[in-house]
C-alpha cells in the first residue's frame, strides 16, 4: 500500500480538523485496511477515531431512544442483553454478518460507511464510477452475481454489504455526524445514497463528516414481539446476503397494527417500500399476504445482469421473513442467526 | 529383506497416536520455512498481470526504483539470464512458466515484473507504482472459449490417453434403457492455507533454500536445471508444510524469480504469494464438460459405460484433468470407454489438484450412476452391487485387494440406509426443510513411488530414522515414525525422526496418495536392515544370550532383540552394542512397487459415501447435514490421522459440490473472485455429523507393508453423494458444479 499518515486524536474536535481532503477515518480497519492492500483505496492520511472519548457507549435517552455510539464494536451491541431483547432483529442481523473476530473489531458506525463488495470496485486496475468517478462501469455486462436488482442505474449496479443497515432502515433509525460546520442528524431512509449519475457519492455525509452516534427512536421497541433478520447466503456463515429481509410487525389482537420491513443485498441501500407496509396494515398475518407484500417491495425491480434469479429470490425471503415475524421473536437467539437453518444440525 | 520384521503391526503403528509437531504447532512454536529470516533479507513481491492475453508495453520501473526501500525491479527488458528456459520441458513434473522470459501476458495474475526492496510494504508498493501498460487482446476463457482438440497422450503427466475395452457400440445397441447426461465442473484454485513461499540464499555460489515442497529431494533438479548448478549445490529445507495438495512439487515462476534476484543482489530474498496471487501461476484444477452414456439390460447390469471429458488447459501447455479415468477400474460394464478432449484457454497451466481426474471424473460419474438408477426404477446402493466388478474391468486383473462391498454394507448400516424411499421429495424434517438421501462410490488407485531411507540403531539403545519426506499437515512424520520405530523395535518415543531435508535420503514425492506406503516403505526395509545387521553381531558374540541364534531367528521388540523361539533369550541394543565396539548400526532400506506385482494386481483404495442434506423448500438454500465414508485402504498405521485426512477430503467434497469456482469476467478473462471473501470454501457451520468409518483390508500383494493410500479418496464418491441426495430432496437435477441456489430455484 501507499505511504500515508496515521493520527490517532483524542478528543472529536482534534478528530475534526484533522480531517482534509484524500484522509480516511479509521475504525475497527476490517473494511478500509483490505481496500488500502488491493489498491482500491489509498488515504494520504488515517485518521484513527477509536480512541475518542465517549462514543463507545449504549444508553436509553430521556425521550425513550437508544444511542448507540460510533464506537461500539458490532459483538458489544449484539451481545447486549438489553438492547438485544428491545431490537431483537438488529442483534440478529449483527451476528449472521462476518465472523466473530470480524465482529469484535468492526465499529457500529464503520458498518454503515462499508463499501460494496462489487469486484470491480475492490480491484483498483478495472474502471468503476463509484472509485474513480467517470472511468465507466466494469460490472455491468460482467460478473453480476452480488449485484443490485433494483435502485441501480447504468452508471452503477452495485450493492450495499451491510447486514446491520437493514433493520436500522425498517426501524427508521438516526444518524448522529460531526463535522466541521457542526453536528447533525440524518434520517436512515436517507444515509445512503442510490448510484443515480453520481455513485461515487455513496452517503449523506459531507465531506470531514464523522459518524458519532446511532440512535433508534422509542418506537422501534414495539416491535420486539415480532421481529426478524432472515438472510440468504451460499454457506451456513460467513458470507454476504444473496438476499436478506428485516422484517418487524405489530400485531394487536390478531392483526396487523404495524409492519416495516426492508430487504438487503438487492441495492445500493436498505430497500424499503411505504406502500408494500401498508399493504399489511390492519390486516391478518398470511402467506398470501406476505408474498404480496414482497411482490409489491419489489416492484420496480430489474436484472442489472444475469441475476433476474435474485428478484426471485428477494420476494420468497421477504415472504419467510414476515412469516417469521409473525411467528414471534424467538426466545433465544438462534444458534445460527438469520439462517433458515435455525439450529444447527449436529448429529 | 530378512523376515526377522513380519509385516505385522502390532505396538506403536496402528495407533491413534496424536501428531508428534501438535504442541509445537498450536502453540506457534513450529517454524514455517517463511519463518526463517536470515541476516540481511529482503522482500519480494511480483507484479501480476491485469489483463489475461497480449503484452506489456510498459512499466514504471522510475517510479516503483524511487520509492523508499526498494532495491531491485526485475522486467522483462532487464531480466538476467537464466541457464535453464521457463519455456521447456526437460524433465517430469516441468510445467511452463513466467520468468520475465518475455513481455507476453499468457494470463491474468502472471507475473510482469518482479519487485525487491528492504520490506514487504514498500515491495507491495513498488510492484503497484508499476503501473503496466498493455497491448491487450481479447482473452479466451470457459469450456466454449476455443476449438476443443484431441490431447496427444504421448507424456506421462497431464496427458490422459483414451481407453476403449470392449466393443462400445454394441454395448450401446444391446441396452434396454440408456442414460446420456452431460456435466460440467468448475475451475477451482490451489489455496492451501500456506501459500508457496520461499527464502533463498546463496553461499559461495551454491544455493541454500527454505521452501515448502511436497519433494524434497527430487525438486533439487528443477533449480539446478534453471540456475545451471550440480543437484549436490542445492540444500532445501522443508519443514512443516501448511498443505500442498499437488500443487508444491512444481517450480513457478515467481520462486524462480526470487531465486535468481537473491543471486543478482548476493542477499538472501523471501517470497509469499498474496492470497489473490493464489489464482494465477500455481496451479488449479481445470474446468470440465463430460458427457456419460451408460446403457443397462433388463436386469440393471450395465452393457457400456462410456465417459467423454473436456478439460480447460492453457495456451501454452498440457495438463488435462483426467476425469473420465474415474470410469476405469469401478463398474463390471460390458464395455468401458475413456475419451479426451481439451480446450485452451487464456488461464495459467492447470496442475494436480487433489484427485486429479478422480474428483471432477467421479462427481459426474457418480450423479450418472444415481440417474441410471433412477430411471431403471432402483436403490442406488442396490443398482452399484449389480455391477460390483471382482476383477478390474477392461484388463480383468484380480484386485490385489477390495473391502467395498464391505464399506457399501457398513457405510449403508451406520448411515441408515435402508428404507430410503425411491422417489424424490418424500422427506421432509420437523421445521420443513426437504431432506435427500444419496450416496456415491469412492475410488482412488494406490500407488508407489521410490524411496530411500536409513534407519540407526545408536549406542544408548535409541534409534534414528531419517528420508526427506513431506508433512502436508495430514501428520505424515508422525505416521512414518510410527513405522520406522516398529522396523526398529523401539516405542516411538525411543526414535528421533529426521526429515524434510535434501541431505538426507530421498523420501520420493508426497503425492497420488502413495507417501506412506513408499517413504513408510523405505523406513520399514530400512529397519529391517538395521535389526538385521544388530542381529548378526549378536549371533555371532559369544557373550550374548543369542550367541548362535542367526539373524533370523530373533525379533527386535522394545529396544530388546528376543529369540523367537524362546522368550528368556534376550539382548538388549545398547548391552549388544556396547560389547561390540560402541559404534551405531546403520541400516538402509529402499521401496519401490516391482513392476511385476502392478502387472499382477489392480490396486485402488475403495469406499462408499452417504451423504444426508437438508434443503429449504422456498429459499434453496442447502446444507449437508450428515456424511458417513467407509474406506477399504489396506492397512491404516494411525487410525487417528487417517481419519482425520479422510475427512478433509469429504469436507473437500463439500466444497467441490457447493462452494468453489473461480468465476471469469468473460470479456478479460480476469477472474474476479480471488480471495477468500469471494472464493468459498465451507466453513465450520457448513460441516455437521461428519463421520468417517475404516473398513479392515488384508493386502499383501500392495506393498510389504500393506498400506495403500488415504490422501485424496475421500473426495471421490462425496460430491455425486451430495448431488444425488440434493436431487432425492428436492427433485431437481443440477448437473453443473457447483450446485447454487440460482441452480436449484430454476428447477422450482
Amino acid at each position: 500500500m501507499n505511504l500515508f499518515d496515521y493520527i490517532r486524536p483524542a478528543s472529536l474536535d482534534e478528530a475534526l480538523s484533522a480531517w482534509e481532503p484524500g484522509a480516511a477515518w479509521l475504525g475497527g480497519g476490517t473494511n478500509l485496511v483490505d481496500l488500502m492492500k488491493t489498491g482500491a483505496m489509498a488515504p494520504g492520511k488515517v485518521i484513527d477515531v477509536t480512541r475518542l472519548p465517549g462514543l463507545d457507549g449504549i444508553e436509553s435517552l430521556p425521550d425513550g431512544s437508544t444511542r448507540i455510539g460510533a464506537l461500539v464494536r458490532n459483538s458489544t451491541l449484539a451481545h447486549d442483553p438489553d438492547f438485544a431483547a428491545d431490537f431483537p432483529m438488529v442483534a440478529e442481523a449483527i451476528l449472521s454478518g462476518a465472523s466473530g473476530q470480524l465482529r469484535n473489531a468492526a465499529t457500529v458506525g464503520g458498518n454503515l460507511v462499508q463499501r460494496t463488495r462489487c469486484a470491480y470496485f475492490q480491484d483498483p486496475w478495472s474502471p468503476c464510477n463509484r472509485r474513480d468517478p467517470g472511468t465507466g462501469c466494469a460490472a455491468i455486462g460482467g460478473e453480476t452475481h452480488n449485484h443490485a436488482v433494483i435502485g441501480w442505474s447504468d452508471r452503477c449496479i452495485a450493492t450495499n454489504p451491510s447486514d446491520f443497515a437493514v433493520p436500522l432502515a425498517a426501524l427508521d433509525a438516526v444518524v448522529e455526524v460531526a463535522g466541521p460546520s457542526g453536528q447533525r442528524e440524518i434520517a436512515m431512509a436517507a444515509f445512503h445514497h442510490l448510484p443515480g449519475d453520481t455513485p461515487e457519492t455513496e452517503t449523506a455525509l459531507a465531506p470531514g463528516e464523522l459518524i458519532v452516534a446511532i440512535r433508534l427512536p422509542a418506537g422501534a421497541r414495539a416491535f420486539r414481539a415480532n421481529s426478524r433478520y432472515l438472510k440468504v447466503r451460499e454457506r451456513t456463515s460467513f458470507a454476504f446476503a444473496l438476499a436478506s429481509c428485516a422484517a418487524s410487525l405489530r400485531i394487536e389482537d390478531g392483526t396487523i397494527a404495524e409492519a416495516r420491513f426492508a430487504l438487503g443485498a438487492v441495492a445500493a441501500k436498505p430497500w424499503r417500500v411505504a406502500e408494500a407496509e401498508a399493504m399489511l396494515t390492519a390486516q391478518p398475518p398470511g402467506a398470501a399476504l406476505f408474498s404480496q407484500a414482497a411482490e409489491r417491495a419489489l416492484q420496480d425491480a430489474a436484472p442489472s445482469g444475469e441475476n433476474a434469479w435474485k428478484i426471485d429470490l428477494a420476494r420468497r425471503t421477504a415472504t419467510r421473513a414476515l412469516a417469521l415475524a409473525a411467528a414471534g421473536t424467538p426466545a433465544r437467539m438462534p444458534a445460527l442467526p438469520a439462517s433458515t437453518f435455525g439450529e444447527p444440525a449436529h448429529a | 529383506m530378512p523376515d526377522v520384521i513380519m509385516p505385522r503391526f502390532g505396538s506403536n503403528s496402528g495407533q491413534p497416536t496424536t501428531r508428534r509437531d501438535g504442541i509445537a504447532k498450536v502453540t506457534g512454536t513450529a517454524t514455517f520455512a517463511a519463518d526463517n529470516q536470515p541476516d540481511r533479507m529482503l522482500h519480494a513481491v511480483y507484479a501480476p498481470a491485469t489483463i489475461a492475453r497480449g503484452r506489456v508495453t510498459a512499466l514504471d520501473t522510475e517510479a516503483a526504483l524511487a520509492h523508499p526501500g526498494v532495491v531491485a525491479v526485475y522486467t522483462p527488458w532487464n531480466r538476467p539470464p537464466l541457464a535453464g528456459d521457463p519455456d521447456a520441458k526437460p524433465f517430469m513434473f516441468a510445467f511452463r512458466f513466467e520468468a520475465l522470459q518475455s513481455d507476453e501476458v499468457r494470463y491474468s495474475n502472471q507475473p510482469v515484473a518482479f519487485v525487491v526492496a528492504e520490506s514487504l510494504e514498500a515491495a507491495t508498493e513498488g510492484a503497484r507504482l508499476l503501473k503496466p501498460q498493455y497491448e491487450a487482446q481479447p482473452a479466451r476463457v470457459g469450456l466454449d472459449g476455443n476449438e476443443p482438440f484431441k490431447p496427444k497422450g504421448d507424456a506421462p503427466f497431464g496427458l490422459p490417453r483414451d481407453f476403449e475395452h470392449g466393443d462400445v457400440a454394441a454395448g450401446h445397441a444391446a441396452a434396454d434403457q440408456a442414460l446420456d447426461a452431460t456435466y460440467e465442473t468448475a475451475e477451482n484454485y490451489h489455496n492451501a492455507m500456506e501459500s508457496h513461499c520461499l527464502v533463498a540464499e546463496w553461499k559461495d555460489g551454491k544455493l541454500e533454500l527454505d521452501i515448502p515442497t511436497q519433494a524434497v529431494v527430487l525438486t533439487r533438479g528443477a533449480y539446478a536445471y534453471y540456475f545451471g548448478i550440480a543437484p549436490g549445490d542445492i540444500t532445501i529445507r522443508s519443514p512443516y508444510l501448511g498443505g500442498g495438495f499437488g500443487s508444491k512439487a512444481i517450480a513457478n515462476g515467481p520462486q524462480i524469480l526470487a531465486i535468481m534476484a537473491a543471486r543478482e543482489l548476493g542477499r538472501p530474498v523471501k517470497l509469499m504469494f498474496r492470497r489473490d496471487q493464489m489464482f494465477g501461476p500455481t496451479g488449479h484444477r481445470g474446468a470440465t464438460r463430460q458427457r456419460i452414456r451408460i446403457g443397462i439390460d433388463g436386469d440393471a447390469r450395465m452393457t457400456v459405460l462410456d465417459h467423454e471429458s473436456l478439460a480447460t488447459t492453457s495456451s501454452f501447455d498440457d495438463f488435462i484433468e483426467p476425469a473420465a479415468y474415474a470410469s476405469q477400474g469401478l463398474y463390471n460394464a460390458g464395455a468401458l470407454r475413456s475419451a479426451f478432449e481439451a480446450v485452451r484457454v487464456d488461464t495459467g497451466t492447470p496442475g494436480p489438484v487433489r484427485a486429479p481426474g478422480e474428483a471432477s471424473g467421479s462427481a459426474a460419474l457418480e450423479s450418472a450412476m444415481d440417474e441410471m438408477a433412477e430411471k431403471a426404477g432402483i436403490d442406488p446402493l442396490d443398482f452399484r452391487l449389480r455391477n460390483y466388478a471382482e476383477t478390474e474391468p477392461g484388463t480383468g486383473k484380480p484386485y490385489s485387494s477390495k473391502a467395498l462391498r464391505e464399506c457399501y454394507a457398513e457405510g449403508a448400516k451406520r448411515f441408515g440406509w435402508e428404507g430410503r424411499p425411491l422417489e424424490p421429495r418424500r422427506m421432509q424434517d420437523a421445521d420443513g426443510k426437504l431432506v435427500g438421501w444419496g450416496m456415491g462410490t469412492a475410488l482412488f488407485g494406490a500407488p508407489m513411488f521410490a524411496a530411500e531411507a536409513r534407519a540407526t540403531l545408536l549406542p544408548d539403545g535409541t534409534g534414528l530414522i531419517e528420508t526427506a519426506a513431506a508433512d502436508m499437515g495430514q501428520g505424515a512424520w508422525t505416521a512414518l515414525a510410527q513405522i520406522g520405530a516398529y522396523a526398529l523395535g523401539l516405542p516411538l518415543d525411543r526414535v528421533e525422526f529426521r526429515s524434510g531435508h535434501s541431505d538426507l535420503p530421498d523420501g520420493g514425492v508426497a503425492g497420488g496418495s502413495g507417501h506412506t506406503a513408499t517413504a513408510g516403505g523405505a523406513l520399514h526395509a530400512a529397519g529391517g536392515d538395521a535389526v538385521a545387521k544388530l542381529a548378526g553381531i549378536a549371533s555371532a558374540d559369544p557373550d550374548s544370550p543369542l550367541f548362535g541364534t542367526g539373524n533370523t531367528g530373533v525379533v527386535a521388540r522394545d529396544g530388546w532383540l528376543v529369540a523367537e523361539e524362546d522368550d528368556s533369550r534376550r539382548d538388549s541394543f545398547a548391552d549388544i552394542i556396547a560389547r561390540n565396539g560402541g559404534a551405531a548400526v546403520v541400516g538402509t532400506g529402499k521401496a519401490a512397487r516391482p513392476p511385476e506385482d502392478a502387472a499382477r494386481h489392480a490396486m485402488y483404495s475403495h469406499g462408499a459415501v452417504f451423504a444426508e442434506v437438508k434443503v429449504d423448500p422456498e429459499l434453496f438454500q442447502v446444507r449437508v447435514t450428515r456424511m458417513v465414508g467407509a474406506f477399504a485402504a489396506g492397512r491404516i498405521i494411525n487410525p487417528r490421522l487417517a481419519e482425520s485426512q479422510l475427512m478433509g477430503g469429504m469436507i473437500w467434497g463439500i466444497s467441490f459440490a457447493l462452494h468453489e469456482e473461480a468465476l471469469f469476467d468473460k470479456r478479460t478473462g480476469r477472474i474476479v473472485n480471488g480471495d477468500f471473501a469471494g472464493y468459498h470454501i465451507p466453513v465450520n457451520a457448513d460441516v455437521t455429523g461428519l463421520e468417517v468409518l475404516t473398513v479392515h483390508e488384508d493386502d499383501p500383494y500392495v506393498n510389504p507393508i500393506g498400506v495403500k493410500g488415504v490422501g485424496e479418496i475421500g473426495i471421490s464418491g462425496s460430491v455425486g453423494a451430495i448431488a444425488n441426495a440434493i436431487w432425492h430432496a428436492t427433485g431437481t437435477r443440477v448437473r453443473r458444479f457447483p450446485i447454487r441456489i440460482e441452480d436449484l430455484l430454476a428447477g422450482a
